[in-house]
């Protein structure tokens, strides 16, 4: 049997890049009074995907605020933080990694004006970029843990070793989830699905990936420098 | 100006889609009303085996010591008598069974997945697959819990709160695996409520029918928008706090015990400020379900709609400000509990705004006290009973004296039991012919309803009593204690009650069972209601509609409206005149 029935199309009708002729309107969803007092279509203002990435973002928020409260707790009950005969962090390298996580952002929004322009090749190459930062990102981390383990920094060290793994091995499973999210959106791009100018994916990605970054500078605030 | 599907071209409903297997139909199915069905299921199967806990328990409180009926065979080392460890076990996973498994599944993941589409219309949720995999992660995490029962040292004992340090050293419970599993359950539980959560957000904010304006939402679906919301935001708070527990019991670190420079209070204050929004995840849905089913059966709009949601939304609000409450006692600054003190009890006047529009709605109505409205008025009884006694609480001098008493188990069982599993039951018995088809029968919910209300009351009301007495919570005999031997007597009175109670619930699975094969066929709107459910077929298709979505017109509430001859007036039936029409 053929389908028949569809669930109503959820983007509102975009013009044809070749032809620059607008499709019929699809039936949209959400619903209001038109301007005549009669029951009318309303355009969703977001994207189902990207209003949930908001929600999930959301939920993430609460999830990394209560870590970091816990860790605020711990530290300042503490009578001298660090505490003595433990590892220090590594300052100076982790800043520069911050860095390279910042500028993996940068490319993605330089992506995304790419993606929106028509540009698939070159917003295929950005979106690499961004995800080679990521993953530089969660390399040099990788090394730095295997260096403080060695230096004797331990997750049952006390609370100093408990918070520092905890916080730090919860972002780092972030940006490795965000970074399969992006690897799956590249190749989303590649294959043009985003061509129509139907981003919204795209945007989702971009925001978790913005949200996953803009996290780090609070934890490197938290837990190193501070 | 309706609508009109671009592909209606459908002959009918039923040749509306694909013809999938037997497992994407039943079992991998991503219909949002199978979804609902699953949850459903999954709730009732768990509140078996969380009631059958609670009667061990009660047990054990009237006849301390004594080998408990039918135990024998499984605890053959002591011939049926519950052991202290046992003891805990029982009331901490009849606690965790009944608030996570079986209120959490049916209000939320059942109701929420049915009614949110059918009640806005909407052909599914925003998300399908993701529903489906939020049933599925939630099984998951039912299978993690209940495994917990059979590994060796026996299943979380720590009480359903798992108070550190006792929930954070395994030596002092004696629960290794156990505790372990019901941390790993919890935090699957938290992303499966995560999914479910943002599909009902999404689904509300984006796929409502043309027409379906927010404040001409049905009151159960803006119920279920604000528990969303608070499941979204709070259950991350409990999943990082069961993932530090988890860290601390089985990777060695300090976060909540003192040994190693950790902080015990720091659980109650992650577990509470979790755990106060999840009380109103458990209230919200059933008190949404009240406002649906009240005006039904009264024939009356509901009195102050834009109260209710309005109200709703504060007692989400303010329950984010509250959860200093259950701390009173742990040493915390007089001046902070002080202010606890006052939040709470603002609370009541939301509630109180509810509870008044019950009855206004009640006010003047033609009642019909059909089953459903049976049980949805016991949820506004109950519920007012429970608030009443949750104010004395609110006050720190009193909560002094009756914290950890049985005074609050009556406390929470008045707004859990009375509360949410009645509305559960109003809303499955309201429901029912929509979800499966047919119709319940009338004499076996009566026989259902009568018992399980007075033995409900004969139960748990003489817990105010024993706890004002002093009897403690989680007290493992009470012939132990002098001061509470003269009492005991109400312990075998509330055992009995129980063991009726539990006898009660006999008629409901009856019911259930012989309605869903044999019932009569339901009609398309047996209860006469307004809203856009009853207008799709009992039980709705796949894709709920036919060639088109309902198109809203009105409210939901409109009941004895003068513009209809008949006393309901359906949100998707047009106008008869059209203003704009009767001018020209």
């Amino acid at each position: 049997m053929t389908r028949v029935l569809e669930a109503p199309p959820r983007h509102r009708p975009r013009p044809s890049r070749t032809t620059g002729q607008v499709p019929p309107p699809p039936p949209p969803p959400g619903g209001d009074d038109g301007p005549d007092g009669d029951p009318a279509p309303q355009w969703a203002v977001l994207d189902n995907v990207v209003l949930a990435t908001i929600f999930f973002i959301g939920a993430e928020v609460m999830f990394f605020t209560g870590l970091i409260f816990s860790f605020w707790i711990l530290r300042l009950a503490a009578p001298v933080w660090p505490p003595p005969l433990q590892p220090r962090l590594p300052l100076g390298v982790t800043g520069v990694n911050t860095l390279v996580l910042l500028a993996s952002s940068v490319v993605m929004v330089a992506a995304g004006r790419a993606l929106n322009a028509g540009d698939r090749g070159l917003a295929v190459r950005r979106l690499a970029t961004a995800a080679g930062l990521g993953g530089l990102f969660l390399l040099v981390q990788g090394y730095e843990w295997v260096r403080l383990i060695r230096f004797g920094l331990t997750v049952s060290s006390g609370a100093y070793g408990a918070t520092f793994y905890t916080l730090i091995g919860t972002h780092a499973v972030h940006v490795f989830g965000a970074l399969v999210w992006l690897a799956v959106t590249l190749l989303l791009a590649a294959r043009g699905r985003f061509a129509d100018g139907g981003t919204a994916p795209f945007r989702a990605c971009a925001l978790f990936w913005h949200f996953v970054v803009a996290l780090w500078p609070i934890l490197y605030l938290s837990v190193y420098l501070l | 100006m309706s609508a009109i599907s671009a592909t209606a071209h459908a002959h009918t409903a039923h040749a509306a889609h694909h013809e999938v297997g037997f497992v994407r139909t039943y079992i991998f199915s991503t219909d949002h009303k199978m979804i609902a069905r699953q949850f459903l299921f999954l709730g009732l199967f768990m509140m078996i085996i969380g009631g059958l806990l609670a009667l061990m328990v009660r047990w054990e409180l009237a006849w301390p010591e004594t080998p408990v009926p039918g135990l024998g065979s499984i605890l053959t080392e002591t011939g049926g008598i519950l052991e202290p460890s046992q003891y805990n076990m029982a009331f901490t996973m009849h606690a965790t069974l009944m608030i996570f498994f079986v209120i959490m599944p049916i209000l939320a993941g059942a109701f929420g997945n049915f009614c949110i589409p059918l009640m806005i219309g909407a052909r599914d949720m925003a998300f399908p697959f993701l529903n489906m995999l939020s049933f599925w992660v939630a099984a998951l995490s039912g299978v993690l819990m209940l495994s917990g029962f059979f590994v060796p040292g026996g299943h979380a004992a720590a009480g359903w709160t798992s108070y550190a340090p006792l929930s954070a050293v395994p030596e002092y419970t004696g629960t290794n695996w156990g505790q372990n599993l019901w941390c790993i359950s919890l935090f699957v539980l938290g992303v499966s409520s995560m999914m479910g959560a943002i599909n009902y957000i999404t689904t509300i904010i984006n796929m409502r029918a043309p027409g379906m304006k927010l404040f001409r939402m049905p009151l159960v679906v803006w119920s279920l928008f604000i528990t969303a919301i608070l499941l979204l935001l709070a259950l991350p708070v409990l999943t990082s706090g069961v993932a530090m527990l988890l860290f601390d019991r089985t990777l060695g670190t300090n976060w909540f015990k003192p040994s190693g420079g950790g902080e015990p209070l720091l659980w109650q204050h992650l577990f509470w400020y979790f755990g106060h929004p999840e009380v109103y995840i458990l209230i919200l849905p059933a008190m949404g379900i009240a406002s649906e089913i009240l005006p039904v059966f009264a024939r009356k709009p509901i009195f102050g709609y834009h109260a209710m949601a309005f109200s709703m939304i504060a007692i989400a609000f303010l329950s984010w400000v509250v959860y200093g409450h259950h701390m009173f006692v742990s040493g915390m600054n007089p001046a902070l509990g002080m202010s606890f003190m006052v939040t709470t009890m603002i609370i009541a006047v939301p509630s109180a705004i509810k509870t008044f529009n019950w009855l206004g709605t009640l006010w003047g109505g033609r009642i019909q006290l059909k089953v459903p409205m049976l049980n949805a008025l016991a949820f506004v009884w109950m519920f007012v009973i429970g608030g009443l006694s949750g104010i004395f609480m609110a006050s720190t001098p009193v909560d002094i004296y009756i914290q950890d008493t049985y005074f609050i188990v009556a406390h929470i069982h008045y707004v859990v039991f009375g509360g949410s599993i009645f509305g559960a039951f109003a809303a499955i018995y309201y429901w029912f012919p929509k979800m499966f088809g047919r119709l319940t029968n009338t004499a076996l919910g009566h026989l259902h309803f009568w018992p399980t209300f007075v033995f409900f009351n004969l139960t748990f009301f003489p817990m105010h009593i024993i706890g004002v007495g002093g009897q403690m919570r989680r007290i493992y005999n009470p012939l132990q204690y002098e001061f509470l031997q003269h009492q005991q007597h109400w312990n075998v009175f509330i055992t009995y009650s129980a063991l009726l109670l539990g006898l009660s619930q006999i008629p409901f699975v009856i019911n259930f069972f012989w309605s869903l094969f044999a019932g009569q066929k339901a009609p398309l709107n047996p209860w006469n209601s307004n809203t856009l459910e009853w207008t799709a077929p009992s039980p709705p298709p796949h894709l709920n509609w036919g060639p088109t979505v309902p198109t809203v017109y009105r409210g939901p509430y409109e009941y004895t409206s003068p513009e209809s001859r008949e006393d309901f007036l359906p949100q998707s039936q047009p106008p008869l005149v059209r203003a704009g029409a009767a001018r020209h």
